[in-house]
């Protein structure tokens, strides 16, 4: 298999895993999921070290340092305020049972 | 490093990231699943620098870059309140997508005459697409704070301004293609953020996190053609799970608030400022005192409470707890109403009411409750608008029509408490409000509350 021919059965294959893990996710983790999701392709951080590290101009490096400032931003960032979210959400699956059963016996 | 060493160390990042998603789509699991992706991306960040070929010219440049963005970047995250967060979500949104549009630009710079094509394509693609993410997300963060007017931007002639920004954009990438140069790349980047920032000025202020979704997955997408560029597979699996993920969720989300995708992007390319329906008639409403509205609650059997963003902005969290917690303790039966998208995003309200450790079997969705609302006393509406407007149902061509709403209507009595008569955040008027059986209490929510409470108690 070629490289291009590889890199593109990646691609597909991706695309669906990404559209299978989150087809069934309720409204109240839309959210985090979000943000989540956000800090994930705060990796283009990789890419920014590597075009930095291969700069050859002050132009070129200038470039590549500002997206290492702002990939980290985004990936960093992304994280912490998810986490933050989620603090929040602990110990919640169990009481969202009791929910539903009060609600059946009002009905 | 050894290539395939490299290789499996990345595989091993890229499981992490699937992990993560899937951890984040179960509340259960949410939370260890965001610490999974960041191990991931912590390990990926740090494996970076031992990858085969790397110069370490710059090493020092790019450990204080990451510095900066680490002292920027955590305390922005810690210290913003979850009211401001869904802003906070589209600035780190745009700002990836800014990092990859300008990753793009430096391969751009780099590529010689001997690119192939679909690398030339994939980097025009990025630098095109992270630049719209970038302007777009940064017009989002300021129709989010209400920098600026939440309502959609329309002026004569817009659609056909955006169609030839686009076919600019597309235009100056043919040039970009064709002959490698700074110039035409400048060109088409400048293009591009206008068409950024033109693309979401029509979006109303209530389907901005939709187009927030959006653009997340957009800026997935330009991550995997970086990916692409680079060689690098990690960002390719990385980039591509965000961006499939990101269309799935912002069809869900847009499914959560009655709205079809199309329309919420292209919808304001054909609407007509609406009319304003019986202007210079004075209408009257029934307004009330913190007495009346005590005095309501607590004969009432049933109270629900349907809280909106206008609580969570008066910080008016702990005190209605205090309300529900007085309420329940003389017998009346109360639940919060949570409409999907209450606040700002879909899920919002429910991480805010968390957050002032509201009992969670007390937050009952809006499929759950709407069927309640016959045999219900007494709605106490806290800072919502949107949510509870019977215009979703009855105004065809209203932005919100569609929108599956809170039946608050079919209550015995309602009462909102507001601090004006202003509409809500998507900008139309409320009938509800003028309803004889709605009683209003003006003033700030907690204020209001406050006062609430202590009749309450007097009674």
């Amino acid at each position: 298999m070629s490289n291009g021919l590889a890199l593109l059965s990646i691609f597909v294959l991706s695309v669906f895993i990404g559209f299978e893990v989150v087809s069934k996710v309720s409204t109240t983790l839309h959210t985090p999921l979000m943000s989540g999701a956000n800090a994930i392709h705060g990796i283009i951080l990789v890419g920014a070290i590597t075009v930095a590290d291969r700069a050859d101009t002050n132009l070129e490096l200038g470039l590549g340092i500002a997206a290492v400032v702002l990939a980290t931003i985004n990936m960093v960032g992304g994280f912490v305020v998810t986490d933050r979210m989620l603090e929040m959400f602990k110990g919640k699956p169990r009481v969202k049972k009791e929910v539903e059963i009060t609600g059946g016996e009002a009905k | 490093m050894n290539q395939n060493l490299y290789d499996v160390i990345g595989l091993a990042v890229a499981a992490c990231f699937i992990m993560a998603l899937k951890g984040l789509s179960s509340p259960k699991s949410a939370r260890r699943g965001n610490l999974i992706g960041a191990f991931g991306a912590f390990v990926a960040t740090d494996l970076v620098f031992f990858a085969p070929g790397m110069t370490h010219h710059h090493k020092w440049w790019i450990l204080g870059a990451i510095a900066v963005g680490v002292l920027v970047g955590v305390p922005a995250a810690r210290q913003i309140q979850m009211t401001q967060m869904p802003q906070l979500v589209a600035l780190f949104n745009g700002v990836g997508g800014g990092a990859a549009a300008l990753v793009a630009i430096v391969e751009y710079l780099k590529l010689g005459s001997t690119a192939s094509t679909p690398v030339v394509l994939a980097t025009v693609f990025t630098v095109i697409v992270g630049c719209i993410s970038f302007s777009g997300s940064i017009v989002t963060f300021l129709k989010l704070q209400e920098i600026m007017t939440t309502r959609p931007v329309i002026f004569p002639g817009g659609r056909f301004v955006i169609a030839g920004t686009l076919l600019g954009v597309l235009g100056t990438a043919e040039w970009v293609v064709h002959s490698l140069g700074n110039t035409s790349i400048t060109v088409m980047a400048i293009l591009a953020l206008l068409f950024g920032v033109l693309f979401v000025l029509p979006v109303g202020g209530a389907d901005v996190p939709i187009v927030i979704s959006l653009l997340n997955a957009f800026t997935g997408l330009t991550v995997a053609a970086s990916g692409y560029v680079l060689q690098a597979t990690l960002l390719i699996v990385a980039g591509t799970l965000v961006g499939a993920s990101g269309t799935i969720l912002t069809r869900l989300m847009a499914a959560a608030m009655g709205r079809s995708l199309f329309g919420t992007l292209f919808g304001a390319f054909t609407a007509k400022p609406m009319a304003a329906a019986a202007t210079g008639e004075v209408r009257t409403v029934k307004s009330g005192s913190p007495d009346d509205v005590a005095i309501l609650l607590n004969y009432a059997q049933r109270v629900v409470i349907v809280p909106g963003f206008g609580l969570a902005v008066a910080q008016a969290q702990h005190t209605v707890r205090e309300l529900a917690d007085l309420l329940t303790s003389r017998g009346v039966d109360v639940a919060y109403g949570i409409h999907p998208v209450a606040g700002r995003m879909p899920g919002h309200m429910n991480v805010l009411l968390a957050e002032a450790s509201v009992p969670y079997e007390q937050l009952v969705e809006m499929d759950e409750i709407n069927p309640t609302f016959p045999q219900t006393d007494v709605v106490l509406v806290v800072g919502a608008n949107d949510v509870v407007n019977p215009a979703a149902k009855t105004t065809p061509g209203c932005p919100i029509y569609g929108m599956p709403i809170l039946d608050v209507a079919s209550a015995g009595n309602v009462i909102f408490l507001k601090r004006s008569m202003r509409p809500g955040f998507a900008g139309i008027e409320n009938e509800l409000l003028y309803d004889p059986k709605t009683t209003l209490l003006f003033g700030d929510a907690k204020d209001s509350l406050t006062k609430v409470v202590s009749a309450l108690k007097a009674l």
